[in-house]
């Protein structure tokens, strides 16, 4: 499903590498944890998968095709068969939780009625039924990310790529979160999780690839934050 | 489905951005409005010049003993000058006459001039008086040519200062322009960066360009249609009350005053440049923040 092979990203701004020689295969219906300090990589590492960045050396491979080659017009629907969640949400404040929902489909031309049809399902999903109406602003953080959530995956993509999605919140939100990813990844949506959580790693025992400044140190099936722990 | 979004979200962000569709209508009003005023301003020299132009001509003054044949060759001459627009023949009867009505109240000069004492002429009206010169080299040294008079010294120096104005004018509405493009820039800017996070999450969820920038451009283009408008406005309103309430009532017929057709021709310039100028500049600035 996504395939890094010996990736490099250079920043202008830097002159260590962001990324270096990463190679990196995941699976289709896979749970990935990305892990490692801030600055590690983990975040050029989804923007890479999104196109939002071109790596400097290197192919990767999303959804059997090679990201290089991808034309510029063609990068929308690229990005329509991934959602993406993030630390702050990114809600649009001044429409309900049922428009920010549909606002992405809005925005990529689905037609009414599937809409209408398809947010109160993944609302339902998330955990949100029965506040379709509400401002953002009047719920919790955890709310707030379910919000997000059901956006990235209203249009059920095959990729679901989540940046720190519990960094904002308390423990016992987050487990709540988490269950909810682990609930969509069983629906067969491969998941990358960004995270330097090490409980919450530690509890799921999910495949953990640990990043330290561009390098990959491990790659390892059911693991746990860190070696020392 | 696919309009219905876009202007469905055009007019979602023309009611939900009223401030800053305001602030960019009222820079594209002040902005236009000054170009309009100093195109109006160089459009009223231009008609001041046409004013004086039409009342200026070359004398081409003949010998006493010209014959036919020079006559019709300094004839053909003048009227194959391209510089010409046209081109009379005075008679030594009509000078006479024109030079009696014009002196009639001198009754002794009138009486002391033999109309033999009037030479014939060609009185030349030029498309551009400027080019007097051309004329008077052209036939002065042709055989029955005595004298060729052009324009005076001081009506020299009023066309050079009129010229001058009219450069001013140009150079005033050239930097009226440029003031209306920063302007505008300034402003469309501020209004993209007042909805970046709308514009990643359409990113984001793989809205194409036309979804992500359509709206917005449209809205760029609504409020300059409205400043272009508000300063067309403003420029019927220099015409009604300065030029002919102001000026042309204090100085009564002294020139003629730019026309309703004058302000015609520039209210189209102020809607298009209006339109295209807020619409380009959101499609560019925009661009910046879909980069990918």
């Amino acid at each position: 499903m996504i395939r890094f092979q010996n990736v490099t990203k250079f920043y202008p701004t830097s002159a260590r590498a962001a990324l270096a020689d990463v190679t990196v295969e995941i699976e289709k219906g896979e749970f990935v944890f990305i892990v490692g300090q801030s600055g590690s990589g983990k975040s050029t590492f989804l923007r890479l998968v999104l196109k939002e960045e071109k790596p400097n050396q290197g192919e990767i491979w999303v959804a059997g095709k090679e990201l290089a080659r991808l034309s510029h017009w063609k990068v929308p629907h690229l990005r329509r068969q991934i959602g993406t969640v993030f630390q702050d949400f990114l809600l649009l404040p001044n429409k309900t939780v049922r428009e920010n929902v549909a606002f992405a489909l809005e925005v990529i031309g689905k037609p009414r009625h599937t809409i209408a049809k398809v947010v109160p399902e993944v609302l339902d999903l998330v955990g949100l039924a029965g506040k379709e109406d509400r401002m953002p602003n009047e719920l919790s953080g955890g709310e707030q990310q379910r919000v997000a959530i059901a956006r990235a995956f209203v249009n059920r993509p095959m990729i679901l790529l989540a940046d720190e999605p519990t960094g904002n919140l308390d423990p016992s939100t987050s487990v709540g979160i988490m269950r909810l990813l682990d609930r969509i990844n069983r629906t067969g949506t491969t998941v990358v999780m960004a995270t330097h959580d090490s409980h919450i790693v530690d509890s799921m025992r999910r495949r953990v690839i640990e990043l330290d400044n561009g390098h990959v140190m491990r790659d390892q099936s059911r693991g746990v934050y860190g070696y020392a722990r | 489905m696919r309009l219905r979004f876009i202007l469905s979200e055009t007019w979602l962000g023309l009611i939900r951005n009223v401030s800053m569709l305001a602030a960019l209508v009222l820079t594209v009003v002040i902005s236009l409005g000054m170009l309009g005023s100093a195109l109006l301003a160089s459009k009223q020299i231009s008609t001041m010049k046409d004013f004086w132009f039409d009342k200026i001509q070359v004398s081409v003054f003949l010998t006493k003993d010209v014959t036919q044949p020079q006559r019709d060759a300094i004839a053909s001459e003048l009227n194959h000058l391209p510089q010409v627009k046209r081109v009379y023949y005075e008679s030594q009867s009509q000078a006479c006459a024109r030079f009696r009505k014009q002196f009639q109240d001198v009754k002794s000069l009138v009486d002391n001039t033999p109309c033999s004492a009037l030479p014939e002429s060609y009185r030349v009206q030029l498309k551009d008086p400027q080019k007097y010169l051309v004329v008077s080299s052209a036939v002065q040294n042709m055989p029955g040519v005595d004298e060729v008079q052009g324009r005076s010294k001081a009506l020299e120096r009023f066309f050079r200062l009129l010229n001058k104005g009219q450069a001013a004018g140009l150079f005033a509405a050239g930097v009226a322009l440029l003031a209306a493009v920063l302007l505008i820039l300034n402003t469309v800017r501020m209004s993209a960066m007042s909805r970046r996070r709308e514009t990643r999450i359409m990113r984001l969820v793989g809205a194409s360009d036309l979804y992500i920038q359509g709206p917005f451009v449209l809205e760029g283009a609504v409020a300059g249609l409205i400043g272009g408008i508000g300063a067309s406005l403003g420029v019927v309103l220099v015409k009604v009350l300065l030029i002919d309430g102001g000026v042309h009532a204090m100085f009564g017929n002294v020139v003629n005053y730019v026309g309703w057709n004058d302000v015609l021709s520039i209210v189209p310039i102020l809607l298009v440049v209006g339109v295209l100028l807020a619409g380009l500049t959101s499609l560019l600035t925009l661009q910046r923040y879909l980069r990918v």
